[in-house]
């Protein structure tokens, strides 16, 4: 049996469990999906952009998926006490992939934002939620955006109207929790009407020794002159795979940010598709990995620059230890007549060991004849200048190894703008490196 | 303080150094001279530890202690110091993160605890000021955008924050304006005492202006020629070094 056959059977014996689950909004493409995905399938190691990463592999076996929305048996905040960064943020979260409303965060928002699950928001604005929802991640395009868009039964939605500022950071926990091997389908939606502002962090755990695993959904939509920020924090297992797939699209004058950090993982894919639409837009990607052991971290992006006038600045970092693997691929696309682009890619990687691989691709497409664009790519070794320097004044190799890898994700971290995620980020970097990350195993005992 | 005996070192497989002897005791100053590619440096790099040299013949006796079989760090913490020729530029390591795992690691090795966080700031103001660098030091990366003279500014003022026992300046007066040399070489002025050795590696006299050595040696294809009196890097600095070449 291939891998897309289960999923296919799946999906036909429990087509009307699922639609009864959700919202009509979500159950409007599903059927469209389902055909997409008949038709693509998951992509082969045979299509260029999966190259390195086996997709039909992952989703062949054989994972528990909650299509009759059970309650899975867990406190969140409880969970959560040990190791997140809690900040000032207005906390919630995603269990699997149910959100989580038995308990959610006091402190009123600015009126008008919602922040919360998205089948409650599609059934309370279906106007709204119908204009946007699935409307910038297309299924028609990739097999695991056809198979989460078939299946997905909730999520996870920020909707600010135009003009409010939300002050205070939103952070949405995906929290992983079961006894069996468990697939979700989560999806993020995110709409920034004109002139609003705010930030979240998107913070993805795996509790519980099964394996995981997940495809998620990410749309954003930023509106002439809004001003968003959006942090992807992954602290998941070794036994966990995901799938992500971020879409922003910006209107004129929109700044979006985009950081995917990956403290620990599994098999991560991830997929970042920019759109500059309006004038003057500028988007900021960037994103680090620290991988060890088997660890494998493949980032594929593609910044489209449709109107003239718009600025890209791309940054993505690789730690690599063990045998881990990186892929980085970043497709830069500058429309015919996008005059006056400005557009920067830089990725820089470092291996640790000889078995450490890094596959690094860059791609400018540029249509238009007056433009500054470029791009840069090293993977290489720590400076071993640097570390004799460090070391000759006292500090003993495997710190000054410590101090110099951190010095190395240094600058993606200088693209944080919350500034007690920064210092947060920088603590948990330091962990990471030092190997003192928790995975939160006593927290088990916590669970109700 | 330090016996070095009939040291050979190479790297990448050149000899550079063929057989040098040299007896440093505390209190002193001594100034090794020589042309380009005589081997000074090397003979710095061989003394910190930095692994591209090879020593293949001789020993070093630091302390009572084999100094060839200590690791760089240790050597460090053993209270070796060289300022750099060529000081290296660390993005993203900012300076008082640096200099306090320096600091610290060195109190570890003697048995003490770690600075308390006030007292290290307290103690670093003090110290730059010694090589009048401002209050920016602490936040920027190490050497990461300095000019020449505050990269050399800046040895001297790890070297005030590590208070070693045995100080080797590697050609610390190149690229130096007038300036920035008197204030270097202040700075290793106040730094030493009677306790302290200092070795002062420099291919002019100029330098030795400032900081008075008590014994000039020459070296040339990896081997002190000549050792005398502080007069004779005045003699250099007039005759050149072919004189001995040839007396060679």
């Amino acid at each position: 049996m291939n891998a897309e056959q289960q999923y296919i059977e799946l999906f036909t014996t429990y087509e009307n469990t699922i639609r009864l689950s959700a919202s009509d909004v979500l159950n409007a493409p599903r059927t469209q999906a389902f055909d997409d995905f008949k038709r693509l399938g998951f992509p082969s190691v045979r299509n260029e952009d999966y190259k390195y990463t086996d997709v039909p592999r992952a989703f062949a076996p054989n994972y528990g998926i909650n299509l009759k929305r059970f309650q899975v048996p867990v406190n969140p905040y409880d969970v959560f006490r040990c190791d997140v960064p809690h900040l000032s943020a207005l906390l919630y979260f995603i269990v699997n992939d149910s959100f989580y409303d038995r308990k959610q965060p006091k402190a009123s928002l600015p009126e008008g934002v919602y922040a919360g699950g998205l089948n409650h928001f599609a059934e309370s604005y279906p106007e709204i939620a119908g204009r946007y929802y699935s409307r910038a991640a297309s299924a028609g395009k990739d097999g695991i955006i056809a198979l989460n868009t078939m299946l997905a039964q909730d999520g996870f939605v920020l909707y600010v109207p135009e003009n409010v500022i939300v002050e205070r950071p939103i952070q949405l926990v995906h929290i992983f929790r079961s006894d069996v091997d468990t697939m979700a389908n989560r999806r993020v939606l995110v709409i920034m009407e004109p002139r609003s502002q705010a930030k979240l962090l998107v913070c993805d755990h795996s509790i519980d020794n099964v394996r995981f695993l997940s495809t998620e959904v990410i749309e954003i939509f930023a509106g002439e002159g809004a001003c968003f920020d959006y942090y992807d924090l992954e602290e998941s297992t070794e036994a966990t795979a995901r799938f992500a797939s971020l879409h922003a699209k910006q209107e004129a004058t929109s700044n979006v940010l985009v950081n995917g950090i990956t403290l620990n993982n599994g098999l991560t894919r991830n997929n970042y598709y920019i759109e500059l639409n309006g004038p003057f837009a500028e988007s900021t990607l960037c994103g680090m990995s620290i991988l060890d052991k088997e660890q494998h971290v493949d980032t594929c992006t593609h910044i489209t620059h449709a109107v003239p006038n718009c600025t890209s600045r791309e940054l993505f970092k690789n730690v690599l230890n063990d045998r881990s693997t990186g892929v980085f691929s970043g497709r830069i696309l500058v429309k015919e007549g996008a005059q006056k682009t400005s557009a920067f890619q830089t990725n820089r990687n470092l291996c640790a060991t000889r078995e450490a691989r890094m596959y690094s691709k860059p791609q400018l497409e540029i249509y238009a004849d007056d433009v500054k664009c470029s791009h840069g790519m090293t993977t290489g070794q720590l400076d071993e200048n640097a570390l004799f320097y460090l070391q000759s004044r006292g500090i003993p190799k495997e710190e000054a190894l410590t101090m110099l890898s951190i010095a190395f994700a240094a600058d993606v971290l200088d693209n944080v703008r919350l500034d007690g995620l920064k210092d947060r980020l920088h603590s948990l970097i330091e962990k990471r490196f030092r190997g003192e990350l928790s995975q939160c195993r006593e927290c088990r005992n916590i669970l109700s | 303080m330090l016996e070095i005996k009939n040291l050979h070192a190479q790297v990448n497989g050149k000899k550079i150094l063929n057989g040098i002897n040299l007896s440093v005791r505390k209190g002193e100053i001594h100034a090794i001279m020589g042309p380009n590619g005589s081997g000074k440096s090397t003979l710095s790099s061989v003394l910190v530890g930095n692994p591209a040299f090879v020593v293949t013949e001789g020993h070093v006796v630091y302390e009572g202690k084999n100094l060839l079989e200590l690791s760089p760090e240790d050597r460090s913490r053993e209270g070796i110091f060289l300022s750099f020729q060529y000081p290296v530029e660390i993005p993203g390591v900012s300076m008082v993160n640096f200099m306090r795992a320096a600091v610290n690691e060195h109190r570890k090795y003697k048995g003490l605890e770690p600075v308390p966080a006030t007292d290290f700031l307290k103690l670093m103001r003090e110290k730059r000021s010694i090589v009048e660098l401002d209050n920016k030091l602490a936040g920027r990366s190490v050497n990461e955008g300095f000019s020449g003279g505050e990269k050399k500014r800046n040895e001297i003022f790890q070297m005030a924050m590590l208070e070693p026992k045995l100080a080797i300046l590697d050609e610390t007066d190149s690229g130096l304006d007038i300036d920035a040399l008197r204030i270097v070489a202040g700075g290793v002025n106040k730094l030493k005492t009677n306790e302290n050795a200092t070795i002062v590696i420099t291919h002019y006299q100029r330098l030795l202006e400032y900081i008075k050595p008590d014994v000039v040696h020459v070296l040339y294809k990896g081997r002190i020629i000549k050792t005398a009196g502080p007069e004779l890097a005045l003699e250099l600095e007039e005759k050149g070094y072919d004189w001995l070449k040839t007396e060679d």
